[in-house]
């Protein structure tokens, strides 16, 4: 099996070339001087970025509120929710790690569940339960709790329900690899808790802390299932694009996209680099 | 354990009860109480199956269920006979820094939203695309071709959104298989194809299970690639829960047609674990 045959290598050219074609077409239809982002290659122009929409009728995207809302929208919701899931994510870490309770086992279970739950289904199910939340307790309160109904803080607990999986997974496992005899010789040198938490055990978490952090921000951003069962009239991101797509965009979403692969290129790189570093 | 001791495992936990207990299993709760009541009057609601004999009488509704699971399970069959050359080859020849950047050019694509994956894939094959464009300047096509919203266009865009989630778990199996069991095999006058069969796939078995998994389900609970690539004819079973509850507003019908995706999806998840003897907590770990 070691000398591959030429056929197993054109196989793996082929398969290459299938993955990033579409990719490479986003790409380069954001340049193309036309109002649609299909062939044939009209010239080069940068009018889907910075274009005010005197040349082909519609602005670039950072000419478009459209565009320029929905991405300050993404935000509003990817801040919360990375740096929730890594505080959560720590003490829900912790208590996988170091806590000793009856039904350990079962919780940890549990806080897998969520990966095996359609995204679909998360959606609605929050969805309903809030409602029913937010009926009670209005009629009860007699006032108003948006807050509850669908929009941003509602997407943000949606994402946080499975997200908070993914980051305490990724920081347990950090937690694991930690040797407590370090945490012992700093108390023995007469640390208090405080103090050894904050210069032996966070310092030694910190790439995972990061890690997890970029993780839910790029999940968060990208997430579509279950934010588009929770959105209300402000729509972040993924889900103006579905809007566009649906109606045939201009190449603004072309431009959108390859910023979001430069962002993704980036974060990524910097994970690679944090995780190697934990290594 | 002493109270102090208690109440910091208490406070400890707190989070972890609250996220599982108000984002996971009441709202869970809610749909499947939602699932079962029927509306017999203008806003008022009694129990009952009627929602789940609506969904068996009712030919569009089990029709596209049951689309969308045999179209899934033939998607992660495809995802598997294309991804294990490739894991194959990551994980026994390539060496060095050439697996690594093999594998990374494989993560590469699938850190990019899946909505922009999908715009490629329309680019390149709706009428006036990049693939139909080509065939008509090589004089292939006489007239622009449609190649997208129909069957062969949402299996493709989900096998392309399934692939990593394969190879990673696959190249992960394959890594550990001993060169000299190989070897062995060869020496014992094994074809390339017996040594395949009786050697190398029994041992990727573990992430063949866990790749498959994890690709069926994305691909069952998947909603943007089938309705844009797909149009009309994508007939995606989330597509009627979204239907539903977002376009018709009727909750418990919505919530029935959740409660038997999240079944599906669960039942087939459960079967592929039973019939290979792997347990969710390993076949998690080997993605």
């Amino acid at each position: 099996m070691n000398r591959p045959s030429i056929l197993w290598k054109l196989y793996i050219a082929a398969f290459y070339l299938f993955l990033f074609a579409p990719l490479l077409v986003v790409a380069i239809f954001a340049f193309n001087a036309s109002p649609f982002p299909s062939p044939p290659w009209r010239g080069f122009t940068f009018a889907w970025f910075t274009g005010d929409g005197s040349a082909f009728g519609k602005p670039g995207v950072l000419m478009d509120p459209i565009w320029l809302d929905s991405i300050v929208n993404s935000l509003k919701v990817a801040v919360p929710v990375a740096l929730l899931a890594v505080l959560l994510g720590t003490v829900n870490a912790w208590v996988l790690e170091r806590a000793e309770f009856r039904g350990k086992t079962f919780l940890a279970m549990m806080m897998l569940w969520p990966l095996v739950i359609p995204g679909v289904v998360l959606g609605i199910s929050i969805l309903a339960f809030f409602s029913r939340v937010a009926n009670g307790l209005e009629e009860w309160l007699q006032t108003d709790l948006d807050f509850l109904r669908p929009g941003l803080p509602l997407v943000v607990l949606g994402q946080l329900s499975f997200i908070l999986t993914i980051s305490t997974l990724i920081i347990a496992a950090r937690l694991r690899k930690f040797d407590r005899s370090l945490e012992e010789a700093a108390f023995d040198l007469g640390a208090s808790r405080a103090r050894v938490l904050r210069t032996v055990t966070v310092p030694f978490l910190r790439p995972a802390l990061i890690g997890a952090g970029l993780v839910a921000l790029l999940m968060s951003f990208e997430n579509f299932n279950t934010t588009l069962m929770l959105v209300g009239s402000d729509a972040p991101l993924p889900i103006t694009m579905y809007g566009q797509m649906r109606e045939g965009a201009s190449p603004a979403i072309n431009a959108v996209s390859l910023f979001l692969m430069l962002a993704v290129g980036g974060i990524a790189s910097l994970f690679a680099l944090t995780s190697k570093a934990q290594a | 354990m002493n109270p102090t001791q208690r109440l910091a495992l208490f406070v400890l936990l707190a989070p972890a009860i609250l996220w599982l207990g108000l984002l996971i299993v009441l709202p869970h709760v809610e749909i499947l109480i939602l699932s079962f009541s029927e509306r017999v009057a203008p806003r008022v609601y009694a129990f009952g199956a009627g929602n789940y004999l609506e969904f068996f009488t009712e030919p569009l509704y089990w029709r596209t269920f049951a689309r969308t699971a045999i179209m899934s399970i033939a998607v992660t069959a495809i995802t598997l006979v294309l991804a294990f050359p490739i894991a194959l080859y990551i994980a026994r020849v390539a060496q060095g820094r050439l697996k690594a950047m093999l594998l990374l050019l494989c993560l590469l694509p699938f850190w990019v939203s899946e909505l922009v994956r999908t715009l490629g894939w329309m680019i390149l094959l709706r009428e006036t695309g990049v693939v139909s464009y080509l065939l008509r300047a090589a004089g292939l096509a006489d007239q622009p071709v449609e190649l997208l919203y129909n069957d062969g266009a949402v299996i493709l865009g989900l096998v392309y959104g399934g692939l990593l989630f394969m190879i990673v778990p696959l190249a992960n199996a394959l890594e550990s298989l001993e060169p000299a069991v190989v070897e062995a095999g060869f020496d014992l006058g094994g074809s390339r194809w017996t040594v395949l069969r009786r050697i190398v796939i029994p041992h990727a078995m573990p992430g063949i299970v866990a790749g498959s998994i994890i690709v069926f389900m994305l691909t069952v609970g998947n909603f943007a690639t089938p309705v844009l690539l797909g149009g009309k004819n994508g007939l995606w079973f989330t597509e009627q829960i979204y239907a539903q509850f977002i376009t018709r507003f009727n909750w418990p019908q919505g919530s029935a047609f959740g409660m038997l995706l999240l079944l599906l999806s669960s039942a087939i998840v459960w079967a592929g674990l039973r019939l290979t003897g792997q347990s969710l907590g390993t076949t998690l770990r080997q993605a």
